[in-house]
Parts: structure tokens; sequence; C-alpha cells
């Protein structure tokens, strides 16, 4: 490494904590009491600990290094969109997939007057930056209760510096009908290093659909760290869709921490079409019985991307179920890594837990690296876990093709069959075709990057580099 | 149709078939039958285009083309068929989705107009009955989880939608009980026209009461070693293989 690049990466921490001083002094009058005290003390374990290296354990296949040597501004203040740009944004983006819009264009909250929706069935969306002050209430027992993660510095960063988000609740027994779609977006004409925070809380029995999608359209670096803490609550059911269409110059980071009551269900869903570097941290903690938690994922990944998804599921009561399934399909240079680690309490009897990794493999210089993970302390329990990296089926190839259907579309068929099992699992039927198109495109290299772009612009289709090849298959 | 003349094939430099002629006419019907290991199921793969096979010498004209120089999926779309004898299964690909790329593919290396999704669905319907396959195709993933007789009845079905000129069915048989094989046979003989020509691979004699060869081929070391009609596979089920092996050694 250069000395130019190793004093950029020093001085990368050096400008986030000068920041982090400058915003805890300036708001020392105004912030909420319980948030500064996190935030310095947050402030001090990042300092402590700086950014994560590959010595760690979870950091031990993906490294930031040479991402965290280039250039940001960590002080960039950035374009906003005017409203009516924005509005005919979110007329398209609402129409498509049937849901109520809400996106953050560079860290810019763009909607409502003062930001705040209340529903009449009492559901709240509001930015992060204004729940903490006018629903302390609501948000204080949850903020930083579930985002515990000791000795990982980008969860203390976040703490320390986060300045936006989305904080959504849904009162006991509301099943709220419409979906929401939450979309963070950066087209940025700065190196911008941003910290997100989000908040999703639901009461006892409620119920929720959320889209949260991450997207980038930049040319510039750009270093996202999101982490989203969510409590659902006994009999509550959350389902969560997370699509990622970020541009290859991008690092995403997104850590979800969730916690579960009794008979609650999570279903999350990640689909990741494209991003420099995209890693996913999902934690949940199953903490009343007959808790269930699905979290299923499907990565598209080729050039020298690398997307590491790490899911942490721990059965703390007895009587719940946890399923994880990922399949990838890798290509060119690219790198995949899958963490998948279940825990199993000795108390936790009854538990049923599933964990599968599937990777088609393009080409030898690709990477996949997998390992799932199970660690059981009950002795009454139905667990497994298996891995597989592989290439087409060659005989069912022989067998399409003779009735007819050329090597490309053959190819297809099985990719798209490959994949369904993730996509099949969407409920909203809108983005369950859309996705079907979208990972359909992926694979033919047909997707640009305006295809999940919330923002319409002058000029649309803009030149793509990314392509799987089909001809490697 | 067909003429195949001193075919070679081996595979990984073992040789399986060592000069095989064969002649196949429009309007007939073929048998192939020979124990095991002797090379029937290559030459329906070599047919079809499988990979696997590597021709060394001899060739294969077809509907006056050279087969050999024809892709996989081309030789299906100028009409060859493969009945498999493991058909394939494949999750996730449905067999509406299978057929219906398979039928706009080949219609549109016709010159033919696509089919309208009302069009497919009820041609397909036309065809399920046709071969008395009575299972519900819409929305199950090619072979999967179906038993082997359904399996079987599959192939014909697709053989059915497809309207090949030349069908190779590779031990279609195998595997069915009486009344299954009466309906494999049945569809296959509501297929045949003036205008196509079907070889059926069998081990067993009794294929060939419903399916009424006009030609038996006896296969031995990777040759036809004998042809005959009918009365030759009578022969053959009430004597076994061994009476030829002595007529050839005889020969030699």
């Amino acid at each position: 490494m250069s000395n130019k690049a190793k004093e950029i990466a020093i001085n990368l921490k050096q400008d986030l904590l000068k920041k982090i001083d400058g915003n805890i002094k300036a708001k020392s009058n105004s912030e909420q009491a319980w948030l500064e005290k996190l935030r310095k003390d947050a402030r001090a374990e990042f300092d402590l600990l700086g950014f994560p290296t590959v010595k760690l354990e979870a950091w031990r296949k993906t490294n930031l290094k040479s991402y965290l040597e280039r250039k940001f501004d960590v002080n960039a203040i950035d374009k906003d969109l005017s409203s009516s740009e924005a509005n005919t944004a979110l007329m398209c983006e609402a129409n498509k997939y049937d849901t109520d819009l809400y996106t953050q264009y560079n860290g810019h909250w763009m909607k409502g007057a003062d930001g705040v929706t209340t529903y009449d069935n009492g559901t709240i969306v509001c930015p992060m930056s204004i729940a903490i002050n006018i629903f302390s209430e609501l948000v204080e027992p949850h903020f930083g209760k579930y985002a515990i993660d000791k000795g990982n510095a980008l969860t203390a960063l976040n703490t320390a510096d986060f300045v936006e988000g989305y904080f959504v609740y849904v009162p006991d027994n509301v099943e709220h009908d419409r979906s929401l779609q939450m979309v963070n977006l950066i087209d940025s004409d700065n190196n911008i290093f941003a910290n997100m925070r989000n908040l999703v809380v639901l009461g006892k029995n409620s119920k929720l659909r959320m889209l949260h999608c991450d997207d980038s359209v930049s040319e510039n670096n750009c270093f996202i760290n999101n982490i989203t803490e969510i409590s659902i609550a006994d009999g509550a059911k959350l389902d969560l869709y997370k699509l990622q269409n970020k541009d290859n110059e991008s690092v995403v980071i997104t850590s979800t921490f969730v916690e579960q009551g009794a008979d609650s269900n999570f279903a999350s869903n990640t689909i990741i079409l494209n991003g420099g570097l995209v890693k996913n941290d999902t934690k949940v903690l199953l903490n009343g019985r007959g808790a269930n938690a699905d979290v299923i994922g499907l990565y598209l990944m080729d050039g020298h991307q690398l997307v590491d998804n790490h899911v942490h599921i721990t059965h703390a009561v007895s009587n719940c179920t946890s399923n994880q399934l990922f399949k990838g399909i890798v290509d060119e240079y690219a790198h995949s890594v899958f963490n998948g680690h279940t825990l199993v309490a000795k108390d936790a009897q009854q538990t049923l837990a599933f964990q599968n990794n599937n990777n088609i493999q393009l080409t030898k210089t690709s990477k996949i690296d997998t390992n799932p993970f199970l660690e059981i302390y009950a002795d009454d329990v139905k667990c497994s876990h298996g891995a597989t990296v592989g290439q087409l089926d060659t005989a069912a190839m022989f067998y399409i093709m003779q009735r007819g259907i050329c090597e490309r579309n053959a190819k297809m068929l099985l990719m798209l069959a490959f994949v369904g099992q993730v996509i099949d699992k969407i409920e909203l039927p809108n983005l369950r075709a859309s996705m079907t198109e979208l990972v359909g495109k992926r694979l033919k290299g047909e997707l640009s990057s305006c295809d999940q772009c919330s923002i319409t612009c002058a000029e649309p289709d803009k030149p793509i580099h990314f392509e799987i090849d089909m001809s490697k298959v | 149709m067909l003429e195949i003349k001193n075919l070679h094939v081996s595979v990984e430099g073992k040789e399986i078939l060592s000069g095989l002629y064969l002649t196949v006419n429009a309007g007939e019907v073929h048998a192939i039958m020979g124990p095991n290991g002797t090379g029937k199921s290559t030459l329906a793969a070599v047919i079809a285009g499988n990979e696997a096979y590597d021709v060394t010498e001899g060739e294969i004209i077809y509907k006056g083309k050279n087969l050999l120089e024809l892709s996989i999926e081309d030789r299906a779309r100028e009409g060859v068929f493969l009945g498999f004898q493991y058909p394939v299964e494949i999750p996730g690909v449905s067999m509406t989705n299978f057929m219906r790329t398979a039928i706009d593919e080949i219609r549109e290396y016709r010159g033919q107009e696509p089919l309208s999704a009302g069009a497919f669905l009820k041609y397909m319907k036309e065809k399920k009955e046709l071969v008395e396959m009575h299972a519900k195709l819409n929305n199950r993933s090619v072979n999967q989880g179906f038993s082997g007789g359904e399996k079987k009845k599959n192939e014909i079905f697709q053989m059915a939608m497809l309207e090949p000129t030349l069908s190779f069915l590779d031990e279609t048989d195998s595997g069915l009980d009486i009344d299954a094989l009466r309906i494999v046979a049945k569809g296959v003989t509501a297929l045949k026209s003036p205008d196509n020509a079907t070889v059926v691979i069998t081990h067993y004699q009794r294929l060939l009461d419903y399916i009424v060869p006009d030609f038996v081929h006896v296969m031995y070391d990777g040759k036809i070693v004998k042809t005959g009609d009918r009365s030759l596979a009578l022969e053959l089920e009430e004597n076994g293989y061994d009476w030829i092996k002595k007529e050839l050694e005889a020969k030699k």
C-alpha cells in the first residue's frame, strides 16, 4: 500500500472522530440526554477499536482495507432534490409496487412538510432525526437495545455519527395493509461516507410489510453504514424485503438486528443485484416461545464485486423455528462470502433450525467462501446445515436442448430455476413479478443501473458495467 | 429419411459403435433389440447430439442433411426427438414454461408465427388427452416428483407436443406396468403418420404387441447384426440371444 493510501485511511478515522465531536458539542443543548450518552460511549468505543480488520472472525474473508483507503469527504453536504422532481419520482415508483414510498436522497428525507406521516390506524413513519425528539418515549425503549455487537466498530461508529434514517412504529393489534417502501438513494457529486440509522417497532399482534431499497447511481466513492433495529412483539409479523442495486464504486454495509417475542414472525428476503462491496449482517434473537424467523437471500455478482452475507440466529427459548437460505451466482473475479451461525441455547428444546447456502460458480477466477455453522447446547432439537458450490447440471442442459431450446435459453431456464426458490417466496405480487424480470435481465446482462432507481432523470439507461457472461456457465 | 453408414462412436477412447448401418424411411416403425451394453442407447444419444460421445467415422444423413453438423437444438427443430430412458428431473422449471419455450423456438426456426398463450394452452390440453396424461402439469416442475410411469408418459406427451418426424424411444417400456405400457404404446401409435418414423429401443417383445414394427434389428457388439420382421422379435423372446451369438461366431 502506498504511503498516500495509508495516510488517507488513518485520516478517515480522525476525520470521523472530529466530525462526531463537533456534532456532540453543537447539539449539547438540544440532543436528548439518553442519546447524547449513547453517542459519547459509542464514540469512545469506535476510537478504541478502529475499523475492523481481517484479524476479526466476522471480517476474516472480507477485507475493508482497500475500500477505506479511498478518499472520502465525511463533511460533504449534498445536493437535495427540488420537491417537483421528487414528486415525479414518487409517483412513478409508488405505482410500480403499489407501496407507500419514503425516499432518502443522499441522506435527505423527502416526504411530507414536517416529514412525519401518521396513518389513521396509528402507524407512524418518520425521519429518525425528528423521531428521537418528538417520539422520544417510543424510540428510547428500543434504540440501541438490539444493536448490541460488542467489538463491532461499525455499530459504534453508526451510533455516534448517524444523522438520519427512518423510524416506523405500528401500534398493538394493527395490521397495516399498505406496504412501506423505504428507498435509500445515493446520487452524489461527493465521495460520501454516511451512517444511517433505522428503527422499526411492531406492537403486539401487529403486521407490517416493508421493502428496503439501497440504490446508487453515483460514480464517486461511497460508503454506507446502515443499521436497522427491529423489535417484533408477541404475535406480530414483519415481512422485510431488501433490494440492493448499487454501483460498482459503492460500499454498503447493512446490519439488521432483530428481537422477536412469542409467536412472532420475521421473514426477510434480500436480493442483491449489484454492488462494489455489499455486506449484510442479520442478527436475530428468538426470545419468545413459538417465534419463527426466515432469513433468505439471493446474490448475483460479477466483476470484482464482493458480497458478504452474515446471518446469526439465536434460539434463546424453546419451540422456535428458523430457516436460512442464501443462493448465489458468482461470475468473473467476484467473491461471495456466506456465514450462517445458528446458536441454540441450553434450554431451547424443540428447536427447528435449518441453514442452506447454494452457489453456482461460473468462472475459476471467482471465489466462494461458505461457512454454515451450528452451535447447539440443547438436546431435543432438529437442526441441519448444508452448502453447495457447483455448475449447471449438464444432463438437464442436454434434456432441455433436445426439445429444441437453444443453449442460452436452456441456461437461463436453469439459472432462473435456481434462483426461483428465493424469488418465489416474495409475497407482494408486483414485487415478485418485477424481481423475476430484474433477475432475468441481470442474468442476460440487460439490467441498467436505472432499472431500480427511484428518480426519473434526464439520462435514462446510463451505460452499464456489469454482465454475467452466459457463455461461461 | 435417415441413413446411417459405417458409424463408429467412442466414449473416452473406448469404441462402443463399430460400423453401424441403418436406414429408416417415413411411415416406418423400427425396433432395435439386443443384449445389454451393445450400444443401443449410445446410438440414440448420438442421433440426438449428446456431446459425451465422439463420432470417429461414418455419416448420418437425415432429410438430406448431415445430421452430425447440426447442433443439439437444431436437430430437435428439424424433427429429431429422443424419448429418454431416464428422463431428467429439473426442479424449478415448470412443464408449461418448458414446453412453451420449446414450441416458441421451434416455430421461430420453422418460420411460423408464435402461438398465443390461449392457443398454446388449448394445444397442450389436446395433446394431454391424446396421450391420456391426466396429471396436472401446469405448476409442476419437469419430471420432479413424477412416478416412473408418469415420467415415461411425459416423454410421449412431449413427443406429441413437438410433433417430430423421427423419434428414438430409448427403453420407454422399461419400468412400466402393463396398463402404463398400453397407454404409452397407444400414444405412439396415435402419433404415427405416413410422414414420420419411430425407432423403439427395447429389451422386451411385449412392447411390440402394442407397437407393431415393420422391422426388427438386433444389435450386438456395436453393430446391427440381424434384421427381420416382427417374427424375429418373437424368436428372440423364445430363444434369447445366444443363437445369434453362435451364428456370428460360426461366420467368423
